[in-house]
């Protein structure tokens, strides 16, 4: 098979594979991270002593892919509808508060919401107005 | 029929994908195997394909004017729509492939009167949406990259910060979910809406159509409706290019419906007219340049013609001309 025009047509041969491979070789030879989320927050282990159990205002399988949906709905409840309490489907009653509930639990937010969101490259906008936990900078060893 | 013949495989392609992710033991299939498979097929009938064009010469300048070519240094020259220089050619194909430059002079033509007079009309409805379709492609391509780079560039963080300026709801609705939605499924009313247009369709035209209507509609369902857990959908990205790739149980069968209707379209690709990505850069009527009267473009394959010379066939009878007076040029 002759091949006519090879200039250009090689270079486009090349563009296309160095496109359609870019995240094989942008990859090549980094080990995948592993994700480290973390709850073992006082307010949570304190809860399990109580409860004799760790967990969420919902299962935590619905929890991974409905959180944001959660939050989204407390919010409305809460500031249009002036309603502070959330009957879960296990059953608790829980308050609905974005800093008072969810993060009063998770006050590790750099290792818990944060872990996530960096490797997913999510950055809620809520803390341009909500007050993050504070956290203790980790002292890497 | 065409259009119900394609949906309906469509609809069964989804279907089998949906059933058989819900068999813990097919996950591999449909999460590794099948997308391997079809990203070879993908890249390899790519590249097959581009060296069968160019193993077809182009000996001549057959690009097709649409402005005036260079002449005479007082006629002015269009150096874009009719182009003498490689540059031109760069620019002209830059307006074709980013801003389909030929698809916005699409007229249409009506019978006026007593039907013996033609009138031609703007048509810009189907360039707007295909534009509309293929940008908000693009940049949905793009924005999935997050999935495959583990530190997602700047760049494509902005590009998800700007499609979601709109800030409505949680996750955040992205436009360009919308608008492809929105624009892919005008094209395919425009296939049955139009009778012309409906007369030349073909299986061909409505299947990708459906397709990836049905690679939206999947993503848009997952992402906004049922949810799936997409850490682990990031890590099995992940896992793929690194070779290592690991199928964690809590991710639901739409995902693999999504990215069995993606394998579908990636082997479908080379071998449909989905294949004018690359077919676009290798037009003649758009990438050479309109410089025929300016260099001389042999045909490769001119057969190589015997020439006895005017000297030869004097040398041959120059007595015989002589003794019959005629004049010759050497005596
Ligand atoms: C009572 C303390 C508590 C509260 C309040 C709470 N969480 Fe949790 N959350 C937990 C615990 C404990 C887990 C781990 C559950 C497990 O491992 O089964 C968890 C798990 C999760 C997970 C899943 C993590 C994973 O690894 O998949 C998400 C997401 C989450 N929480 C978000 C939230 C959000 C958002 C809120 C507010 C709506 C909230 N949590 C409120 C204690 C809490
Ligand atoms: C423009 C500033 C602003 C932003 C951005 C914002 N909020 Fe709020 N939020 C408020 C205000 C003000 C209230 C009312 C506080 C109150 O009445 O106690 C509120 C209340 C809430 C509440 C219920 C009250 C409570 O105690 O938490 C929730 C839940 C909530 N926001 C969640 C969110 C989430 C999730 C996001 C990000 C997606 C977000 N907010 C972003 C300003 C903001
Ligand atoms: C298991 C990993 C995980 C954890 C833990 C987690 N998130 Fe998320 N969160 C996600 C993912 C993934 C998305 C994006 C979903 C998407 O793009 O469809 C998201 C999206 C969100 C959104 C919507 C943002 C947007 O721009 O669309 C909010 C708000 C949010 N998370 C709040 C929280 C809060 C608050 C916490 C901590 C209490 C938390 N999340 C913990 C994985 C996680
Ligand atoms: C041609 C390629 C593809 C097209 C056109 C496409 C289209 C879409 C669309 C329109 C959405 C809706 C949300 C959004 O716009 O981000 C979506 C979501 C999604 N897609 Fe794709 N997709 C493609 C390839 C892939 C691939 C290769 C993967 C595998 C990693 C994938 C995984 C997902 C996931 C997990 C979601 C949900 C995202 C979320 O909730 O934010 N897609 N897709």
């Amino acid at each position: 098979m002759k091949i006519y025009n090879k200039g250009p047509v090689f270079l486009g041969i090349v563009i296309f594979l160095a496109l359609a491979l870019f995240p094989f070789y942008n990859n090549f030879g980094k080990a995948n991270k592993k994700l480290d989320i973390k709850t073992d927050t006082p307010a949570i282990l304190e809860y399990e002593k109580v409860n004799g159990k760790k967990e969420c205002v919902e299962p935590k399988a619905y929890m991974r892919g409905e959180h944001m949906v959660l939050i989204n709905n407390w919010r409305d409840a809460v500031v249009r509808d002036d309603n502070r309490g959330y009957l879960s489907s296990t059953g608790k009653r829980w308050n609905m508060s974005l800093q008072n509930g969810c993060m009063q639990c998770h006050s590790n937010k750099k290792k818990f919401c944060d872990e996530c969101h960096n490797y997913m490259a999510v950055k809620p906008f809520c803390w341009d107005c909500h007050i993050q936990p504070v956290e203790k900078e980790e002292t890497q060893s | 029929m065409k259009a119900l013949v394609s949906l309906i495989a469509v609809l069964l392609l989804a279907l089998i994908a949906y059933a058989g992710a819900s068999v813990p033991a097919m996950r591999f299939l449909f999460g590794v195997v099948i997308p391997y498979a079809a990203f070879i097929i993908f890249v390899v009938g790519m590249v097959v394909r581009i060296l069968k064009w160019a193993s077809s010469p182009v000996p001549f300048r057959i690009p097709t004017t649409t402005g005036q070519q260079k002449s005479l240094p007082w006629i002015k020259h269009s150096t874009i729509e009719s182009p003498s220089t490689g540059l031109g050619v760069i620019a002209r194909m830059a307006l074709e492939v980013l801003f389909f430059r030929s698809l916005f002079r699409n007229l249409k033509t009506q019978q006026v009167g007593d039907g013996t007079q033609v009138a031609y009309g703007e048509a810009k409805w189907l360039w707007a949406a295909g534009l509309a379709f293929h940008w908000s492609f693009l940049i949905i391509l793009v924005r999935h990259m997050r999935f495959f780079i583990e530190q997602v560039p700047a760049a494509i963080q902005m590009i998800e910060g700007l499609d979601s300026f709109l800030q409505i709801g949680a996750p955040l609705f992205y436009m360009t979910d919308a608008v492809i939605l929105a624009s892919v499924t005008y094209l395919f009313i425009r296939r049955i809406g139009i009778p012309q247009v409906k007369y030349i369709s073909l299986i061909a035209d409505y299947f990708p159509l459906f397709l990836i209507l049905g690679i939206a509609v999947t993503g848009v369902l997952m992402r906004y409706f049922t949810k799936t857990d997409i850490v682990s959908v990031k890590v099995l990205a992940m896992g793929l290019i690194s070779f290592n790739p690991t199928v964690a149980e809590t991710i639901s069968p739409m995902f693999f419906t999504h990215l069995f209707l993606l394998s579908v379209l990636f082997v479908y690709f080379p071998m449909s007219k989905l294949v004018h990505m690359a077919g676009v850069f290798m037009s003649p009527t758009r990438n050479l340049a309109n410089n025929s009267r300016m260099k001389r473009h042999v045909n490769p394959w001119n057969y190589p013609v015997h020439v006895h010379t005017y000297e030869e066939y004097e040398n041959d009878f120059r007595e015989k001309m002589k003794g019959a007076g005629l004049p010759v040029e050497k005596e």
